[in-house]
């Protein structure tokens, strides 16, 4: 019966698809529905073929082939955003880069969003997405409920992936930061997103375990507060259903403040909260040691949702918003760098104990290291919000400083370990292929992050000095053409740091494939002293 | 009152003010006697269950 069912949806979906790209009014929505006709149509053909199909018992083990996959697109999808990062950073310092040829799509406004989303959702979501799997199942002791509604999240979530890429590149785009993609992209992940919440609720209501472990409510809370900024954020009504443009339904300085209600909780929620999910479960795994507080995690969870979410007005300061708004973003922002630095200090401290393991274990070391970016980062945003701070910092580099080094650090170093611990797990190896590369992939990515950051502090404290510098009579002294020029050099250092990076990533994704393959590579861990 | 103002009043007094003891009740509820037992426990469950799924209390009643 229910194979029937779906049949009829695919059919459905199919054909208004077909019909959609016919009546399409413009070309990214065109190749939208080309694209979701073609899927549906493979759906069909699959659900087809199956109908007479035994059905199994359910296997009674942990449902880690959905993981698998997602490791896998975790690695893909890393190396993708970074790339389009490399190129975008190199098309700033040489706006030659540009080509002609490639024109709109390969112009740096387009694939600017690209690669933030590609980073940010492409790579950060499918690690979040994969891990979570991965941690409910062993925290809960309980198979991940809903059995293929697991697949169905990571292929839907990886066709939301394709179809905001494509999106960006072909110029549909709500012009909301990190909530691009037009509206039917939007009710798409909000499907997925639904039931990624199921999965994830189901998993822990069957669970044998009594009590819920500390990483499961990062990662609730990160599935829930997403769920409610994305619907909010979103509100808009399409033009017309055979079109990708739509209207929001807010203006002005409401649509701001949503905005950047929604933009500062992406981070709060997609790469904070997620994040320490995955943090309170692999620096503890990887350690071999419980973490150092479970007190502190709690107190933790609560201090960090509690104020994250207010957090939001620090990004419109002298700005339409009123200026008790902005002042409440301002005091909660610098409220957070306690339940931050308690975050950290509590992952830093699980390691007590065990100190020794980061000379021998590359992945302790990685996680260390992205700990360390963690606090920086807690520490620097905080002081970036206050207002006067801001005046200076606010349109500079400094800005994408700040973003980058908890990006790159903390959340780039944090999946990658996790992809280390995960990839020789799933695959059944002793470990990596190579312990060494893991080593290199290190400092590759640290000192990339450090050209990253040093080059953008820089290049934002002289662009924002150079803006408000001015003479005896009160006139300004540079044009914005003049702080361009002179941003050049750090531009320059900051491509190649993010050259490094991508080559420690590189690395990375070579290392993978080696240790999947086979063939597990028997060597000294590397930095043990010869006995 | 119109609406804006209700909202905004509201939410700086009364709900703040919930707020606020919610998560001073989340505090005294982590450091409530008894509960270093209960989290000495939960900290270990990352490695219990580590490549099967654990025994849930129906089944274990029943074997």
């Amino acid at each position: 019966m229910g194979n029937y069912i779906k049949l009829i949806v695919l059919g459905g979906i199919t054909l208004f698809a077909a019909v959609a790209a016919n009546w399409g009014r413009d070309v990214s929505y065109i190749v939208h529905a080309m694209i979701i006709m073609v899927v549906a149509a493979y759906m069909f053909v699959r659900v087809l073929r199956s109908m007479d199909a035994l059905t199994y018992a359910t296997p009674d083990g942990y449902m880690d082939d959905v993981v698998r996959a997602g490791v896998i697109a975790t690695g893909f999808w890393g190396v993708v955003g970074f790339l389009v990062g490399v190129v975008i950073a190199f098309q700033l310092a040489f706006p030659q880069l540009n080509f002609e040829v490639l024109q709109p799509y390969g112009n740096f406004g387009r694939l600017r969003p690209l690669h933030t989303s590609a980073v940010i959702f492409a790579f950060g979501g499918n690690a979040l997405i994969m891990s979570s799997f991965y941690i409910v199942q062993r925290t809960c002791g309980a198979r991940l409920w809903g059995g293929n509604l697991a697949w169905f999240v990571f292929w839907g979530y990886n066709l939301f992936i394709v179809l905001a890429a494509t999106g960006y590149l072909l110029g549909a785009t709500q012009s909301k930061e990190y909530a691009e993609p037009e509206w039917y992209v939007d009710i798409w992940l909000t499907i997925v997103w639904v039931s990624f919440l199921a999965v994830y609720l189901g998993t822990i209501f069957k669970r044998t375990e009594k009590h819920i472990y500390v990483a499961n409510w990062f990662l609730l809370s990160f599935i829930v507060t997403v769920a409610m900024l994305h619907l909010i954020n979103n509100i808009s009504i399409p033009v017309s259903i055979w079109g990708s443009k739509s209207v929001q339904i807010f203006s002005g300085v409401q649509d701001a403040m949503t905005q950047w209600w929604y933009g500062h909780n992406a981070v709060g929620f997609f790469l904070t909260a997620g994040f320490l999910g995955m943090m309170y479960y692999f620096v503890p795994k990887q350690a071999g040691r419980p973490v150092f507080s479970y007190k502190l995690s709690i107190i933790h969870f609560w201090a960090l949702i509690f104020l994250y979410i207010w957090a939001g007005p620090h990004h419109l300061h002298y700005t339409a918003l009123p200026d008790w708004a902005s002042t409440l973003g301002m005091v909660f922002s610098i409220i957070l760098w306690m339940p931050s630095w308690g975050g950290m200090i509590n992952g830093l401290m699980t390691l007590q104990g065990a100190w020794d393991k980061l000379r021998t274990d590359p992945i302790i070391r990685m996680m260390v290291i992205s700990l360390a970016f963690y606090g920086m980062s807690t520490f620097e945003g905080p002081m970036m919000s206050i207002r006067a701070v801001n005046s200076l910092s606010h349109y500079t580099d400094w800005t994408i400083g700040h973003v980058h080094s908890g990006a790159l650090g903390w959340n780039g170093m944090i999946t990658f370990s996790a992809l280390y611990f995960l990839t020789p797990k799933l695959w059944g190896r002793a470990q990596m292929y190579s312990m060494s590369a893991i080593n290199w992939h290190f400092w590759l990515a640290t000192i990339g992050i450090i050209l990253y950051a040093a080059s953008m502090w820089v290049t934002g404290i002289m662009e924002g000095l150079m803006w408000r510098e001015v003479d005896a009579n009160g006139f300004l002294v540079n044009s914005f053409a003049d702080t361009v020029s002179a941003k050049f050099p750090m531009y320059v250092v900051r491509g190649l740091g993010g050259v490094l990076y991508l080559s420690g990533a590189l690395i990375m994704a070579w290392n993978m494939f080696m240790t999947i393959r086979g063939g597990a590579k028997v060597t000294a861990p590397v930095g043990v002293p010869a006995e | 009152m119109d609406t804006y103002s209700f909202l905004r009043e509201l939410a700086d007094s009364w709900v703040l003010l919930a707020m606020f003891l919610f998560f001073l009740g989340v505090i005294v509820w982590a450091f409530r006697p008894g509960s270093r037992a209960v989290h000495d426990d939960t900290s270990q469950i990352p490695f219990r269950n580590e490549d099967r799924p654990g025994v849930s209390k129906d089944e274990e009643l029943q074997s």
